[in-house]
């Protein structure tokens, strides 16, 4: 029956860790605004920055 | 066929507006106006256009070249210093507040700033508090330019003296947050840990666990006692020490009897505790807490002038143009006014022709004339070309500053609700005690090993957790479901006092007629359509506020060319359109030095061809659903009206309102102040309905203020609620959902009664067993929560429901009206 106090242990560890999630959570301010986080995700970068580099390219072609 | 193809409407890519006849074509898009095809274009040369993928049509319709000097003021380093959140060598990080964001498009735009600018570090968006975070290299880029870049783009930033103050309640809610995190944790580990207390068979636990678990509960415990509980027990302790019993003192009290019996059980190993019920109550408590803080970070019920001024003005030195910030204007100095400007001071005219509208201040629409010599009130706004003024009076001592001042701290008294709890809880916790003590004493007396827990059980039991929780629950959820309906609520008291009320004042100029919305009707020979073309192109040249309600008007008519155009300020305009003169303006201008006819509508005089046609009369447009409204109103309450207007429009209010509702004119703010005082001396409990800044005096003084307005984020007087403008109509089912939720508060605190009397017969007995508060406490303050909030749901949704019904029934009525008109249009 002891593992009872292994187990406990590590719950708490757990449970611990997910406390100092949250609280990180909220000092990084993750609470404070709620929608433009779910729209930033959707916004491309990488598709943007590849297609300038394929028009610097093609600017380039065009100059030489 | 041909004429449908000509008059298909062009509808401006960038902002949706009805680009007219002749709309700006760049790029073979149509544009309204060139201020948006350079947004477009400036879009278009940093490859920004997917602006336009995410929502159609995301743009910011602005007047052009308003923003040109207005920012000069952040080149004073002492202003712009203020506003910097991190400034390191030459990293700058400065938060802006535009009111302007308003969808998806507007977040991506404004985080790729840096593409526009290679200065701008970073940019995040706070969309809730419309705010854009900016961190920029100022040695590349000043602050008035990101300004500007931001302008540019249609995203006016708003800094006023307001921003300058130091910002305040910014760290509550992350705290509140911190606290509840803290609770949760432990709450639900001492859940996890006294589980084997909930099931039968405990008592046969190993001995060393049980001390285990209780040491545990005992640890975890202590973070929830001294960190997130302590604002309850510090309340209550200040409470005592100003000989007031509130309802913190019966929760502390419950607290710490709690937390001393279960530790005392615990190191004596005698039983397990409390710990749980402990902790569940303060966790609910700060939910609760939580839960009425949350709503609306963007709106702001306390307003002051400050809010509304800006930074500061040009101030002429010299013949210099400087720009000043407004608390270091003196009597004497020589401002500058641009259009569109807000006047800071009260002032004598100097300098051009003033057209001012006061609608900030007065609520009224119709912009006033001013010659040179005439005084102006701080409030007011130039329309038209820029004016210059000397000031009369410092920014404090203004009116307006004194009209925000004069009412200050007035309102402080406290919520019937509020009293009544704090009322229950003071005899609540004497007779908890007095049943306690007799308890106590009735087992010293019989078997004296029960008396000790007997008194201790007592005050466990009685611990008023759903006494305090079903308040912060049901009002906190009312307001945030009426939230969503259009009425944002400045506290949970609001809720209460919408009950009490027996009386509703309205103020008529922008409340129950729409400030910006003007009913335009013509007195004279009927208008042939080459009239009203002629009209409508005239018009579309000036930009007086009269010509521009004429050229909004007539809706679906294309301007044509005008040759020949002239514009007198304060008289009319006039011009050339398909070879016959068009004149419009004041009778004085038409008629040629003849006096005008005393009315009191305004009027708008057309001649053609030194013809008189007629006159428009411009009134103005009361709110859609005010009828029925007032009507349904009309049985339960006293319905008043104040104007501050002329009684020009008496006929129209005596037949909407009820004969026996009085309705006043010619009303300035004090008087409406004054009779609000004078109901309330009555012991009438008022709602005031208001919008400008004439009636934030009463709104004050009156039990419950509310502001209407038709953008929630923009202009409010301090008041205890914001009511969207489309949703005026919807008053009285707004008092229906404050009624029903006080009375689930009512039924809450029955529930909560119940609960206790139960407990009670338990503890006096001196038989409480762990089993019966292990059931009886965490199943009392779920059961009120859950209570409170699902009634409270339940009625509010009913409500959007219906809402949402009549919506569509309109819309698809609408949509009926415009395809009937299509099918006739096409035959």
């Amino acid at each position: 029956m002891s593992v009872i106090f292994v187990l406990i242990a590590v719950s708490m560890v757990v449970a611990g860790g997910f406390l100092i999630g949250f609280l990180w959570a909220v000092k990084k301010g993750q609470y404070e605004d709620t929608y433009s986080p779910s729209v930033r995700i959707l916004f491309d970068d990488m598709e943007k920055e590849e297609q300038k580099e394929e028009l610097e390219k093609t600017k380039e072609e065009k100059n030489n | 066929m041909k004429m449908q193809e000509e008059s298909k409407k062009y509808i401006c890519i960038h902002c949706g507006d009805d680009c007219g006849k002749h709309p700006v074509i760049w790029d073979g898009k149509p544009f309204c106006c060139s201020g948006c095809s350079t947004v477009y274009q400036l879009l278009n040369e940093n490859e920004l256009c997917s602006y336009y993928n995410i929502e159609s049509t995301p743009g910011i319709r602005v007047e052009e070249g308003k923003f040109k000097e207005k920012y000069a003021f952040l080149d004073d380093e002492e202003i712009s210093s203020k506003l910097y959140e991190f400034s390191e060598d030459a990293i700058r990080k400065v938060s802006l507040y535009i009111p302007g964001i308003h969808c998806s498009s507007c977040i991506w735009l404004l985080e790729h700033l840096n593409v526009l600018n290679k200065a701008v570090l970073k940019s995040t968006v706070n969309f809730v508090k419309k705010e854009v975070t900016v961190t920029f290299n100022s040695e590349e880029l000043s602050l008035r330019e990101l300004a500007e870049l931001l302008a540019s783009i249609h995203y006016i930033p708003e800094i006023t003296l307001d921003n300058l103050q130091e910002k305040k309640n910014q760290d509550a809610n992350k705290k509140l947050l911190y606290k509840i995190g803290v609770a949760g944790f432990s709450f639900g580990n001492i859940m996890l840990l006294s589980l084997p207390e909930y099931v039968p068979g405990s008592e046969y636990l190993e001995s060393h666990f049980k001390s285990f678990f209780g040491m545990m509960n005992f640890l975890l415990v202590l973070p929830v006692l001294f960190y997130s509980g302590n604002d309850y027990i510090i309340s209550a302790f200040k409470g005592l020490k100003h000989k007031f019993i509130n309802i913190d003192v019966p929760i502390s009290l419950g607290i710490i009897t709690l937390f001393i019996q279960s530790s005392f059980e615990i190191f004596t190993s005698t039983g397990s505790g409390y710990m749980d019920s402990l902790t569940g109550l303060i966790f609910f408590l700060l939910i609760g807490k939580w839960y009425q803080s949350k709503s609306y970070q963007a709106l702001s019920f306390e307003r002051d002038y400050r809010s509304y001024f800006p930074v500061a003005v040009s101030k002429i030195v010299d013949d210099k143009e400087e720009s000043t910030q407004i608390n270091k204007l003196k009597k004497g100095d020589i401002i500058l006014i641009r259009n569109q400007e807000l006047i800071p001071a009260d002032a004598i005219l100097t300098k051009g022709e003033a057209l001012i509208d006061y609608s900030f201040v007065t609520g009224e629409s119709k912009p006033v004339f001013k010659e040179s010599g005439d005084h102006i009130f701080a409030g007011g706004k130039q329309m038209g070309s820029a004016i210059e003024l000397t000031i009369e009076k410092d920014v404090i001592q203004s009116r307006l500053t004194q009209l925000w001042n004069q009412f200050e701290d007035e309102n402080t008294s406290g919520t019937k609700l509020n009293s009544l709890i704090d009322k229950i809880s003071k005899y609540f916790t004497f007779v908890i005690i007095a049943i306690g003590i007799f308890a106590g004493i009735y087992w010293l007396l019989n078997d004296s090993t029960k008396a000790v827990f007997a008194f201790t059980s007592v005050l466990i039991v009685a611990c008023p957790c759903a006494l305090a929780l079903s308040a912060p629950f049901a009002l906190g959820n009312t307001m945030r479901l009426m939230g969503r309906l259009g009425i944002y609520l400045k506290s949970s008291d609001v809720v209460e006092k919408l009950n009490s009320i027996t009386t509703i004042v309205f103020d008529k100029t922008g409340t129950i007629t729409q400030a910006d919305e003007v009913k335009v009707s013509f007195n004279g020979e009927e208008l042939s359509d080459e009239d009203i073309i002629a009209i409508k192109s005239l018009t579309r040249h000036s930009t007086h506020i009269l010509s521009a309600t004429l050229y909004d008007h007539f809706k679906s008519i294309f301007p044509v060319t005008v040759s020949d155009y002239k514009e007198l300020p304060s008289m009319g305009i006039s011009g050339i359109v398909s070879g016959r003169e068009i004149k419009l303006g004041s009778a004085k201008y038409i008629h040629e030095g003849k006096t005008e006819t005393s009315s009191l509508n305004t009027e708008v005089y057309l001649s053609v061809d030194g013809k008189i046609k007629g006159h428009f009369e411009l009134s103005n447009q009361y709110r859609v659903g005010l009828n029925k409204l007032i009507s349904d109103l009309s049985p339960k309450f006293d319905l008043h009206v104040l104007s501050g207007d002329n009684d020009s429009e008496m006929e129209n209010l005596k037949n909407i309102f009820p004969k026996e509702s009085t309705i006043k004119f010619f009303q300035s703010p004090n008087d409406k102040l004054s009779y609000i005082n004078n109901l309330k001396a009555n012991n009438k409990s008022v709602l005031m309905i208001g919008d400008g800044l004439n009636d934030a005096g009463a709104l004050k003084v009156s039990d419950v203020g509310i502001s209407i307005a038709d953008d929630i984020y923009h202009f409010s007087p301090a008041c205890d609620a914001i009511l969207e403008a489309s949703k005026f109509q919807e008053l009285q089912s707004y008092l229906k959902i404050s009624a029903k939720s006080i009375l689930i508060v009512k039924l809450s605190f029955a529930l909560s009664f119940l609960y206790n009397i139960v407990g009670l017969y338990f503890a006096v007995q001196g038989i409480l067993s762990p089993i019966v508060a292990a059931l009886l406490m965490p199943v009392s303050s779920i059961s009120v929560v859950a209570f409170a909030s699902f009634t409270t749901s339940y009625f509010a949704r009913n409500k959007e429901k219906n809402n949402n019904s009549v919506n569509e029934s309109k819309i698809d009525s609408d949509k009926a009206v415009s395809s009937v008109k299509k099918s006739v249009q096409l035959n």
